[in-house]
């Protein structure tokens, strides 16, 4: 036992292989929660569209109870027998709220379990490849679709950094001094996938599908790259980690509470600071292909859009990575505008004063909440707003952002300058 | 062809912004989703909903009290008050089935019936209700107001066979009918 441990030590104490274990326990954790939080995302965006327009949503895909008399229990109401045996009244409220979530009948889920089965339905699905498609670019495209997302999340910083006695761990992936360009640079590959599957299936709506999505995603990335500027004039850098650092000491982007927030200054800088987030918000939607500006996969005009001709499993990867660039993107929002994993008010420093790995766990689950909060919000505006036509779409951007970028940098360079 | 322009609303500056519009769309679909969570939903009392949202979870609750008059369901004989069979198997009605779901077999009115007046009985009548897309032209054609739509909406057979309503079927599920039909009134 002394020898195992003293052999970890040992393992751990050397940088190279310190680096390497962090690295792999980092990348473990962030990808399970992206994949978590794609099927959650899901599930978010079916049960909010049920709330909106009226419907529970999918509420059931529980396990139910009858399963258990088939597989040879002799009881009929398990819950009765229970709630019998812990002395409640059948018809107290214990016993009604029982029968309201449905105990007496099923093990409940909400319908969480809903949109793994479909994947798994999906994977059982039959596979159509047809016969007049480029198959080699047809099966690459959902990998370029899917890759790109999962692959940017390395530099968004989920928690502060830790020290350990081997050694200091940032709760960062990749802690990149370029993160942003990082993210813009490879969700931009993703319009390779988008633009292959069009082209590919070699049939006549998937490809102008694959023409709006090339259109649409390189136009966003010239206003998303320009909206963000102004932060990154007042932040000084392009460090995401640092950037959440600054945020945590002295007030989030766009609620500059405490710290250095309460200066005139920054106090200013809060209208250039809203456009922004206002543009990069607008820009995040559009590069994750979302409603309103789903113009690549238009069902109304293109039938499927870029992916009519998949199916199976294929068609769930552009499914996956069309939710992964939703989280990646909400992910980004929150860190850049909304605090990243600050609690807030000074907490911060508070906790990790008091302990390192408390207060790292704590901003990791803040960090969880605002994501889920965002995500939400990109449903709920889904499921609000209509589809615009083709050409506002690129009015929008050509027309309205870019010109309101460069006048928002302008203005925050103004205030930079000449208020102290 | 004549040339109409279609008159386009004017927008005032402040909706061509598009963002007051946005916050208060957003603000519509926020109390519908707080609303609904809440159950009090518009309209829940007439869709008999219960829990979240209007929807009727319909297992649990049925649609029973809640169909209008007017529901066409699946079609059934009756019987007149008298307990005669009304049909008089004159096949009009199978001969009108756009999804030829309906079978009759005539035959001839059992002896010592209440009315001897009609010539035929349907010795078997079928309804598959597999075929059936209640249309309800079966209810229209026939002479005899023997063939109705009833409300009965919950169809599920779990073979082909089970899915084929014979004559028995049908008059139970049909039941007797109010209002003589004065045709076949022996007195009369």
């Amino acid at each position: 036992m002394e020898n195992l441990l003293k052999w970890c030590t040992d393992v751990l104490s050397n940088p190279t292989w310190f680096y390497l274990l962090t690295t792999i326990a980092k990348l473990v954790v962030v990808f399970a929660v992206i994949l978590a939080f794609v099927v959650l995302s899901v599930w978010i965006e079916r049960r909010v569209a049920g709330w909106i327009q009226d419907r529970p949503g999918p509420n059931r895909a529980g396990l139910p109870l009858f399963l258990l008399q088939r597989f040879g229990s002799k009881e009929e109401q398990p819950l009765k027998n229970l709630l019998r045996f812990l002395g409640c009244p059948p018809d107290g409220v214990i016993a009604r709220l029982c029968r309201w979530l449905r105990f007496d009948r099923e093990i409940p889920t909400f319908g969480l379990v809903q949109p793994c089965l479909d994947g798994g339905k999906l994977f059982l699905k039959q596979e159509i490849t047809p016969s007049y498609v480029r198959k080699f670019y047809f099966i690459l495209a959902p990998m370029l679709v899917l890759g790109p997302p999962l692959v940017s999340a390395a530099v968004i910083p989920f928690a502060s950094w830790v020290q350990t006695p081997f050694g200091e761990i940032n709760m960062c992936i990749a802690n990149l001094n370029i993160g942003p360009l990082w993210i813009f640079a490879v969700s931009g590959l993703s319009v390779y996938g988008l633009t292959l599957a069009g082209w590919s299936s070699n049939s006549k709506y998937p490809f102008l599908g694959g023409l709006r999505a090339t259109a649409q995603l390189i136009s966003y990335e010239v206003a998303m790259g320009l909206s963000v500027i102004p932060l990154l004039m007042v932040f000084g850098t392009l460090n995401l980690q640092e950037i959440v650092h600054s945020q945590a000491e002295s007030g989030w982007t766009l609620l500059p509470l405490w710290g250095q927030g309460l200066s005139l200054q920054r106090w200013l800088l809060c209208i250039p600071m809203f456009i922004s987030f206002i543009m990069f918000a607008t820009c995040i939607f559009a590069e994750a292909n979302r409603t309103p500006f789903d113009m690549a996969e238009c069902e109304t005009d293109l039938v499927g859009g870029y992916h009519t001709e998949y199916s199976s499993m294929k068609f769930a990867s552009f499914f996956m990575g069309e939710y992964a660039a939703m989280v990646i993107g909400s992910a980004l929002v929150v860190t850049l505008f909304l605090g990243g994993w600050s609690i807030g008010f000074g907490a911060d420093a508070a906790l990790a004063s008091c302990s390192e790995w408390l207060a790292v766990a704590c901003q990791f689950v803040t960090f969880l909440i605002k994501l889920l909060a965002f995500i939400f919000f990109f449903v709920w505006v889904r499921w609000t707003l209509p589809r615009f036509r083709w050409d506002q779409v690129m009015k929008l951007c050509w027309l309205v952002f870019v010109e309101l970028a460069v006048l928002n940098i302008v203005l925050t360079a103004v205030i930079i300058y000449f208020i102290h | 062809m004549a040339y109409i322009p279609v008159k386009r609303p004017k927008f005032s500056i402040l909706d061509r912004i598009y963002v007051v519009e946005l916050v208060r769309g957003l603000g519509i679909t926020l109390k519908h989703l707080v609303l609904s969570l809440l159950g009090k939903s518009r309209s829940k009392k007439d869709f008999n909903g219960a829990g979240i949202g209007a929807c009727m979870p319909f297992p649990e609750q049925r649609w029973d009290d809640h169909l209008p008059s007017y529901y066409r369901g699946a079609p059934a004989l009756v019987r007149g008050e008298d307990g005669r069979e009304r049909c008089v198997s004159c096949q009009l009605c199978e001969f009108i089935c756009p999804a030829r779901a309906i079978r009759v077999v005539p035959g001839s009115v059992a002896p010592g019936s209440s009315c001897s007046k009609q010539e035929k009985a349907p010795a078997e009548f079928e309804i598959d209700m597999l075929r059936c897309i209640y249309c309800g032209m079966c209810q229209e054609v026939c002479p005899e107001q023997a063939i109705f739509l009833s409300q009965q909406y919950l169809i599920t057979p779990t073979d082909r066979k089970q899915a084929v309503r014979n004559k028995e079927q049908l008059y139970r599920l049909g039941g007797i009918r109010k209002g003589l039909i004065h045709k076949w009134n022996q007195f009369k």
